[in-house]
């Protein structure tokens, strides 16, 4: 699917912000600490970190409304700072917190917003029909925003930021704070985007959501980029194939975790479990129950991309 | 009355309403002190002298600046009442929703609403015997004794306001139908309920109108008190009609907010 | 049929011109007022008021007005100020109410500038809106006081335009001043800034009222100047004071545009 026209390239690329203080001189704080992106036409691009890591500051720089503080962007080869309407009436944002007009109903949203293309008023007419269906929101066309659940806002921002028909699509955390289902109802609907092509850019904490939909994927911690590869490759590179979880009684976990040390390849300590990173995990468990140690609970699973976050960063992802 | 006096819970209710007030007293103690001194001082002193000062065209006031004073005051009231039963009201049911965090505890809708009201009768008293205390001094007043039963006069005229209004919003969707409440009601009650011109001026038809306005009946009780020239079956009037209307407002806020609070 | 749809997959999403921005803004704003539509009916009311209360009940009892040199009835006196110093509230209510909501609350501008407009179409558009609002309500109210003989002139024809400038300038700085707000107590001052300007700037009252060291200090504010170039329109009495108003009003509002525009892209694009 993918070709090698570059949509989006970032060469040590920075952004600070200088936090003003009434008293004294400003602190100057670097959210994204000279980062290297590549992502090429047709690819889902994911980044992935906890709060705090710098994907939303490069998610803005990259939609044009935040201004580059260091090294260079390129957005269709056109840098952001000179060409900013040009950029964004080629892509779609769907922002963290959804910005939906609240005093307009769902139609109205898709109508304005698509006019401040510069979309003729037909197009945009004919193409909300089409955007409402695809989003299963045609029911839903004279409702007020308010009235709409969290999933169902969501949903109408994806269907908004594709009015343009858009080169990229921005995702800044699109399932954040929805159930399960509604999750895999945009999850479904991102797929059938990335499926005719569309560029996708998200950002996501959820290792589930960056596997499922990312073909490419960076891992941002404290303003770097820490790993680079697709999903496969990066638990291949960063995790054994299978983890065992084991979870002894409260307080005792980290003090028995030398009694476990050399029986895996690496052990993490965690406030409420041991993991053992192992390419057999059935093994593992085995051997921990051959010394006479009696976990609480135990489980073997296949590393995960939280895993690899946890290796990097020292620390889970939903901190 | 349909519910009984929930005094014990509403007590309960003191400190959240302490610390609300402790917040916020800032913001509005500017705005509702300078506001009436404002306009006392632009249509009471500079406006004032170019009007007639004859007692016979002021309803017994002896200057102009004494005829607005009072109505002022009154002006004031309801004000108050009718600004904090409006946008904070909206705010606890819809914004912030708190009353949903109170009556998720032993509290019961009534006690709600009465420690609420209590705390607009405390804006009420504050910023109302402020700003009598100001006016004093411009020698507006004609009666100590009277002047000082002005005082819970503007707390009856702030509940008679309070409720009606509170229980519109308690049932409200959306908070634009409040325009109307400031427009339609709050500013011309303000301009014609005899506050800055005598309701005989307005013509038979309206002056019938205005008479029947609770703005009215609160300025022309307030007016009596402080030129010290009370008319005791008017002022029986006035204090029955307020209180009705009060507690009109009471039952109505009470059941709306039950309906919206508990389904 | 197969027209339209080659027209679907064929257009393509443009910068749109400054223009057409305002348009579409000012279309946002008329699609959510729709729903309002009472509030924006009433709008026009306030002053209608204003001027039957203090105009007629209160210039009964006032006599011995005079405006350049020559007796006025007080309604003919007080109906000019009500055109203008409505022009003011109804052009700051919706550039620091109004417009803080939009910027702080409602995200309005942060889901625009996720298109191709730019900070300076949002400043142009809302500002245009707020104006477009304001001339509509200055019309009518132009049409009551000619309905209640209190045009003296064909000037009077000017006071739409005359307010519209007075909405320009008070929303132009208002904007700019909200920008600087952090939290609804700061609205606080924007109400100790109004409510003097619309009392003391002539409105009820002529200026020869103050002491004259004070009078000076009323003709430099632009409520002032705004109330005497209306009442000027209407009496029909122009002079080169006039011009100067005019001057004053449009320096006040392209002054404030610019730190709205600054403004806003330091708080939208950080």
């Amino acid at each position: 699917m993918s070709d090698q026209t570059s949509m989006i390239s970032a060469r040590g690329l920075r952004k600070s912000f200088v936090q003003r203080s009434r008293k004294g001189p400003g602190i100057e704080f670097e959210a994204v600490r000279g980062i290297d992106v590549d992502v090429r036409r047709g690819v889902a691009f994911g980044f992935l970190g906890p709060n705090g890591a710098g994907k939303s500051s490069t998610m803005r720089m990259i939609c044009c409304v935040s201004p580059v503080s260091g090294g260079e962007l390129r957005i269709f080869g056109l840098d952001p700072a000179t060409h900013g309407p040009e950029i964004r009436s080629r892509i779609g944002v769907c922002p963290q917190e959804d910005t939906l007009d609240n005093e307009l109903n769902v139609w109205e949203n898709l109508y304005v917003y698509g006019r401040y293309f510069g979309l003729p008023r037909d197009v945009v007419r004919d193409r909300i029909d089409e955007l409402l269906d695809f989003v299963q929101l045609t029911e839903k066309a004279q409702a007020k925003v308010d009235d709409l659940s969290g999933g169902m806002k969501r949903r109408l921002t994806i269907a908004r930021s594709l009015i343009n028909k858009p080169e990229i699509l921005i995702l800044d955390e699109p399932t954040t704070g929805l159930d399960p289902q509604a999750r895999h109802v945009i999850w479904d609907r991102l797929f059938r985007l990335k499926q005719q092509g569309v560029t996708l850019v998200l950002t996501t904490h959820y290792m589930d959501e960056a596997e499922q939909l990312a073909d490419r994927l960076v891992v941002m911690d404290k303003g770097v980029i820490v790993a680079e590869g697709s999903p496969r490759e990066l638990i291949e590179q960063y995790s054994t194939r299978e983890v065992a979880e084991i979870r002894f009684g409260v307080g005792e976990n980290e003090a028995l975790a030398p009694k476990v040390e050399d029986l895996a390849e690496r052990v993490e300590v965690l406030p409420d479990r041991l993991l053992l990173y192992t390419d057999d995990g059935e093994r593992a468990l085995q051997d921990v129950l051959g010394r006479g140690l009696r976990p609480e609970t135990t489980l073997v699973r296949r590393a995960t991309l939280e895993d690899v976050f946890l290796r990097l960063t020292g620390r889970s992802l939903a901190d | 009355m349909a519910t009984p006096m929930p005094l014990s819970g509403a007590l309960r209710l003191v400190d959240y309403w302490a610390i609300v007030y402790k917040r916020t007293w800032k913001g509005g103690v500017i705005t509702s002190f300078v506001t009436p001194f404002f306009y006392i001082l632009a249509m009471g002193v500079l406006l004032g002298d170019f009007v007639t000062a004859d007692p016979a065209q002021l309803d017994g006031a002896p200057s102009y600046l004494a005829f607005i004073a009072p109505g002022m005051v009154a002006v004031q009231a309801m004000t108050i009442a009718i600004s904090e039963t409006t946008y904070p009201v909206m705010g606890m049911v819809k914004w912030q929703r708190i009353y949903y965090s109170m009556i998720a505890s032993p509290l019961s809708v009534g006690e709600i609403v009465l420690a609420q009201l209590g705390f607009v009768l405390v804006r009420v008293l504050f910023s109302c015997g402020v700003f009598l205390a100001v006016l004093a001094p411009f020698g507006v007043f004609e009666s100590v004794g009277g002047t000082l039963a002005a005082l819970p006069v503007q707390l009856l005229i702030g509940l008679a306001f309070a409720t009606p209004v509170f229980a519109f919003a308690a049932g409200l969707d959306n908070e634009s139908a409040f325009a109307l409440i400031f427009r339609l009601g709050m500013i011309p009650l303000t301009l014609f309920s005899g506050t800055f011109f005598p309701i005989g001026n307005l013509g038979p038809v309206l002056e019938a109108v205005a008479r029947v306005t609770p703005l009215w009946q609160g300025v022309d009780l307030t007016r009596m008190l402080v030129l010290g020239d009370v008319d005791w079956v008017w002022a029986a009037v006035h204090v029955v009609y307020l209180a009705a209307l009060a507690a009109v407002g009471w039952w109505l806020t009470v059941r709306r907010l039950t309906r919206r609070l508990v389904k | 049929m197969a027209l339209v749809n080659t027209a679907v997959t064929t257009a393509v999403a443009r910068p749109v011109r400054p223009g057409e921005a305002v348009g579409l803004l000012v279309y946002r704003n008329l699609l959510s007022y729709r729903r309002a539509w009472f509030v924006f009916a009433t709008g026009f009311l306030e002053p209608v008021l204003y001027l039957f209360s203090i105009g007629i009940g209160v210039g009964r009892i006032v006599h011995g007005f005079e405006f350049n040199g020559e007796a006025i009835d007080y309604r003919d006196f007080v109906a000019p100020g009500m055109v203008a110093a409505s022009a003011m509230n109804g052009a700051l209510l919706d550039a620091t109410f109004g417009f803080f909501f939009k910027l702080k609350y409602d995200k309005l501008f942060d889901q625009m500038l996720a298109t191709p407009l730019t900070t300076l179409d949002v400043a142009r558009g809302e500002l245009a809106w707020s104006l477009l609002r304001g001339g509509i309500y200055s019309a009518a109210f132009v049409v009551v006081m000619l309905l209640m003989g209190l045009v003296g002139s064909w000037w009077a024809v000017l006071v739409v335009p005359a307010a519209l400038l007075i909405g320009l300038a008070f929303g132009a700085v208002g904007m700019a001043l909200t920008t600087f707000m952090r939290s609804w107590q700061d609205f606080e001052y924007v109400t100790l800034g109004m409510l003097p300007m619309f009392l003391f700037s002539a409105t009820f009252f002529p200026v020869t009222a103050y002491p004259d060291w004070l009078r000076w200090v009323v003709e430099c504010t632009p409520l002032y100047r705004g109330v005497v170039l209306c009442r000027e329109l209407t009496t029909g009495a122009l002079s080169w004071g006039s011009a100067v108003s005019v001057v004053y009003l449009v320096a006040l509002g392209v002054g404030g545009l610019v730190v709205v525009r600054r403004r806003l892209d330091r708080l939208l694009l950080k």
